[in-house]
C-alpha cells in the first residue's frame, strides 16, 4: 500500500541507503540545523518566560495558585486544537513555512503584550492563550518540515540533533531569565522584552535560512477533512496515534514532578526554575546520541528504555533517596525520558504519514499525546489529593508500566516499529 | 541546491548581514528595557531591605509617653504612641509583610522576591537581627509569646493544593531559647474529640502562645472543616477543642480568644469577629460588622485590634471591644501588623 512507499526524500547531500558513520550524521542536513537553530533561540524566549510566568502570576500579581492551574489547563488545550488546524492548514496550501513562520510571529508577539495587559487575569488569559497557539500552530509543520529534509534511516538522528538544540534553548532560557531579573532591578517586563527580542531573532532566522519543501500543490481534494479521516482509518496512523496516546497518559507532568521534588526537599521557591534546567541539561545531552541509537537498533525499543526511565523516576520520587543525590537521578532520569520519547515518537510517525498529509498527521499525533497528557495530570491532582502523594506516584509507575507493554503490543518490536500491518 | 529551495534569491552573505544587524537592534532593545528597569528600581528605593536601621523621626512633633503600637506602615516596621496613635510614627527600613512584636522580640516576615524567598527575621529590641530563618510561600501570619521566647509563622505555599480549587498553608515554630524549629505543625499528631485523626489535606495555620511557652492555640482544617486546637509544643500534639475557629488570639489573661468566625461557616461569605470563653466555650461576635481577614491582637484585656483592607488595597488598624459592645475605631490609618509594646 501506498505507505509504505513515501518513505523517500531527496532534499539532503545524503547519497542513498547505507552510507558510513559520517555519512549518517551529515544525512541530517542544512535545512535541519537551520531548524534547530530557529528552535533553539524561540526556546530559549519562551523557556525565560515560563520560568517566571509562575512567579509573576501567583507573587506579582497575585493570582491564586487554583486560577494558575485552570490558566495552565486551558492553555495546553488551545494548542493541542490549534495544532491540528496549524497541521491541516499547511497541508492543505503546501506552505509548512509559512504557517510555522505565522506561529513563530504570533509567540514572540505576545511576549510584548503580556506587561501590556496590566495585572487582570482575563487579558493575560488570552495573551497567554496566543502565545500557546503560536506554538500550537508552528509545531506540526516545523515536525513535518524535518521529515521531509532528511532520509527516512536518519530520522531519528534529525529529530534527535532538533531536540537537542531545541533544549539548549529550554536550557539557556531559565538562565538567561534569572540573569536578566538580577540585572533588572527584579523587573517582570524586562524578561519580557528581552524574551521579545531574542523570538523576533528566530523569526528572522527562520524566514532567511529554513528552506520549505513546496511540492507542487496537491491535487484538489487529496487534502480534505474526508482524507483526514481516511488516514485515521489506516491501521498504522491508529497504532501511532494510540503509542501518542499512552505515552501521554503516562505522563503525570513536569509541574507535578518538581512540585514533588520541591515538597520532598523543601527546596525554596527560587529553585523551580532550575530544575527545569536540570531536565534540559539530561535531554540536550541524550538526545542526539538516543535518536542514533534508535535508527540503529530500532525505535520502538528505545521508547521502552525511555518508559522504564520514567518509572524509576515516579519510584525515587516516593523512595529512599533523598538530597542531591535525587535530585540528580530524578532530573537526569526524567531528561532521559524525554530524550527517548519526543524525538523517536516524531522519527517513527514521518516515514508512516503520507507527505501530503504529513502535517496533519504529526499534529494528530502529537494532540493525541497532549490531550491524554492533559487528562493524566488532572488525574494525577485527583489522586494526590484521594490518597496522598506516594501512593499516587506509585499508581502512576504502575500505569507507565501497562503503557510501555501496549505500545509493544501496538507498535512491534521491530526496527520500524510500525506495526507489519501492508 | 534544488528547486524547492525558496531562499535561494537571495546571496548567503546578504542574509547573514540582515540576520547580524537585526540581531544588533533587538539586542539595543533588550538592553534599553533592562537598563531602563534597573534604573527605576533604584528609584523608588524598593532594593533589598536592610536588615537593621537608624530610626528615622517623622516630623518635628515629640511621640507621646506610655505604651507604644508596633505596626506596619507600608511594609515598613514603624512604632507610634498608642496614646497618639495618628501622631509622629519612627518608622524603620526594616521591610516586613507580616510582623508582631513581643517581650523584646520582634519576628518579621520578609516579602517574597521575584529571585528569593521570603525569610523570617528574629529582632532584638535594638532592631538586630537575631537569627534567619529561610521560609518557602506567601507570608500570612506571624506571632510571639508574651515572653519573646516563641516564634510561629504561616505562609501559603503556592501549588499545593493544585486540582482543589482551595489553598495550602505551612505553619511552623521557633523556641528561640533551645533553637528548636518545627518547620510544619502538619507533623504533630492531631487528635479529634480525643481521637487520632489522620488525613493527607491538614492544613494548620494561625498560631498564638499560652504564658507557659509550651501550650498554643492554632486553626486546623481538613475536609472542609476549620477547628481550634490546643497545640504541646513538647508533646508534639494538636486537640481539637471547637469547630468554626480560624486565625486565634489568645487575651492577656490567657482565658479567651479573639478568632474570625466563618458567616454560615461558609468561607467564601467572609469572616466575622468573635470571642471565644475558654472555659464555657460560649461565643461573643463583636461589634465589627465587616468582612475581617486577620489575625487579631488584643490591645488590653478589653480591646482588640486588627487590620482592614480598603478597597485600594491598603490597610487601617482598628479596634473593637472584646465583650461586642460599642462600634468599631479606626486606630491608625494606613497600617497593619499591630501590636503593642511597653513604655520606652
Amino acid at each position: 500500500m501506498y505507505l509504505s512507499t513515501i518513505g523517500r526524500q531527496a532534499s539532503s547531500a545524503a547519497g542513498p541507503e547505507g552510507p558510513g558513520r559520517r555519512g549518517r550524521w551529515k544525512a541530517v542536513g542544512g535545512n535541519v540545523l537551520a531548524l534547530g537553530t530557529v528552535s533553539l533561540v524561540t526556546d530559549v524566549s519562551a523557556e525565560m518566560v515560563t520560568a517566571v510566568l509562575p512567579l509573576y502570576l501567583v507573587v506579582g500579581l497575585g493570582l491564586s495558585p487554583a486560577a494558575y492551574g485552570l490558566l495552565d489547563g486551558l492553555n495546553t488545550g488551545a494548542t493541542a486544537l490549534l495544532r491540528i488546524v496549524g497541521g491541516y492548514v499547511a497541508d492543505r496550501i503546501s506552505r509548512r513555512k509559512a504557517v510555522a513562520a505565522v506561529g513563530y510571529g504570533l509567540s514572540a508577539l505576545t511576549k510584548l503584550a503580556l506587561p501590556a495587559a496590566g495585572g487582570s487575569a482575563t487579558p493575560i488569559a488570552l495573551v497567554l492563550a496566543a502565545d500557546r497557539a503560536g506554538k500550537g500552530l508552528r509545531t506540526a509543520p516545523r515536525d513535518a518540515l524535518i521529515t521531509l529534509s532528511a532520509p527516512p534511516h536518519a530520522l531519528g538522528r534529525a529529530f534527535g540533533v532538533h531536540r537537542a538544540m531545541d533544549s539548549v534553548g529550554a536550557f539557556a532560557g531559565p538562565l538567561a531569565a534569572l540573569a536578566v531579573l538580577a540585572l533588572a532591578g527584579q523587573s517582570f517586563d524586562a524578561v519580557f522584552v528581552t524574551s521579545f527580542s531574542v523570538a523576533a531573532l528566530g523569526v528572522v532566522i527562520l524566514l532567511l535560512f529554513v528552506r520549505d519543501h513546496r511540492a507542487p500543490r496537491p491535487p484538489a481534494g487529496s487534502v480534505s477533512v474526508k482524507a483526514v479521516g481516511g488516514l485515521l482509518r489506516t491501521a498504522p496512523v491508529r497504532r501511532l496515534v494510540g503509542a501518542a496516546c499512552l505515552l501521554g497518559f503516562a505522563t503525570i507532568g513536569d509541574g507535578f514532578v518538581y512540585l514533588l521534588l520541591q515538597r520532598r526537599e523543601d527546596l525554596s521557591v527560587g529553585w523551580f526554575p532550575l530544575l527545569a534546567v536540570g531536565t534540559s541539561l539530561a535531554y540536550l545531552v541524550l538526545a542526539a546520541p538516543l535518536g542514533a541509537l534508535a535508527d540503529r537498533i530500532g525505535r520502538v525499543p528505545v521508547m521502552l528504555g525511555g518508559y522504564a526511565a520514567l518509572v524509576l523516576v515516579y519510584v525515587l520520587l516516593d523512595g529512599p533517596l533523598h538530597g542531591t543525590p535525587l535530585l540528580v537521578a530524578v532530573l537526569g532520569l526524567y531528561g532521559l525520558f524525554y530524550a527517548a520519547t519526543e524525538g523517536v515518537l516524531m522519527a517513527l510517525a514521518g516515514p508512516v504519514l503520507p507527505e501530503r498529509l504529513r502535517t496533519t498527521g504529526i499534529a494528530l499525533v502529537q494532540s493525541g499525546q497532549a490531550l491524554a497528557y492533559l487528562g493524566s495530570s488532572a488525574l494525577f491532582g485527583v489522586a494526590w489529593q484521594l490518597w496522598g502523594s506516594g501512593t499516587a506516584v506509585l499508581v502512576a509507575a504502575a500505569i507507565a508500566v501497562a503503557a510501555a507493554l501496549a505500545t509493544v503490543l501496538l507498535l512491534g518490536l521491530d526496527k520500524e516499529g510500525t506495526g507489519t500491518s501492508s | 541546491m534544488n528547486g524547492s529551495n525558496e531562499t535561494s534569491g537571495t546571496s548567503r552573505r546578504t542574509r547573514i548581514l540582515v540576520t547580524a544587524i537585526a540581531a544588533v537592534l533587538l539586542a539595543a532593545l533588550a538592553t534599553t528595557a533592562v537598563v531602563r528597569a534597573r534604573a527605576a528600581s533604584g528609584d523608588t528605593g524598593t532594593g533589598a531591605p536592610t536588615a537593621a536601621a537608624d530610626p528615622a523621626e517623622f516630623d518635628g512633633r515629640k511621640p507621646a509617653a506610655g505604651p507604644r503600637l508596633r505596626v506596619l506602615s507600608n511594609g515598613l516596621l514603624s512604632t507610634l504612641s498608642l496614646a497618639d496613635p495618628t501622631g509622629p510614627r519612627t518608622v524603620t527600613e526594616q521591610r516586613c509583610d507580616r510582623a508582631y512584636t513581643a517581650g523584646g522580640t520582634t519576628a518579621c516576615l520578609t516579602p517574597t522576591g521575584a529571585l528569593s524567598g521570603p525569610r523570617l527575621l528574629v529582632l532584638d529590641e535594638n532592631h538586630r537581627t537575631r537569627r534567619t530563618v529561610p521560609l518557602t510561600g506567601l507570608p500570612n501570619r506571624t506571632r510571639v509569646s508574651a515572653d519573646g521566647r516563641m516564634i510561629a509563622w504561616t505562609l501559603f505555599v503556592g501549588g499545593d493544593s493544585y486540582a482543589g480549587g482551595g489553598f495550602s498553608t505551612r505553619t511552623g515554630i521557633l523556641d528561640t531559647r533551645t533553637g528548636r524549629l518545627v518547620t510544619s505543625l502538619e507533623e504533630f499528631a492531631v487528635y479529634k474529640q480525643g481521637r487520632r485523626y489522620r488525613a493527607a489535606d491538614i492544613n494548620v495555620w494561625g498560631v498564638t502562645f499560652a504564658a507557659d511557652d509550651n501550650r498554643f492555640y492554632a486553626t486546623v482544617s481538613s475536609a472542609g472543616v476549620r477547628s481550634l486546637v490546643e497545640g504541646d509544643f513538647a508533646a508534639g500534639t494538636l486537640r481539637t477543642l471547637a469547630d468554626n475557629v480560624e486565625c486565634p488570639s489568645l487575651s492577656p489573661d490567657g482565658r479567651r480568644i479573639a478568632f474570625k468566625q466563618a458567616v454560615d461557616a461558609d468561607p467564601a461569605k467572609g469572616w466575622r469577629l468573635a470571642v471565644l470563653d475558654l472555659a464555657t466555650l460560649r461565643r461573643t461576635e463583636l461589634s465589627e460588622t465587616r468582612n475581617v481577614d486577620d489575625q487579631a491582637a488584643w490591645l488590653d484585656d478589653r480591646t482588640v485590634a486588627y487590620a482592614l483592607q480598603r478597597g485600594d488595597g491598603t490597610n487601617d488598624v482598628w479596634t473593637a471591644a472584646a465583650d461586642g459592645t460599642g462600634r468599631p475605631r479606626m486606630l491608625v490609618p494606613g497600617a497593619n501588623s499591630p501590636s503593642v509594646l511597653p513604655p520606652a
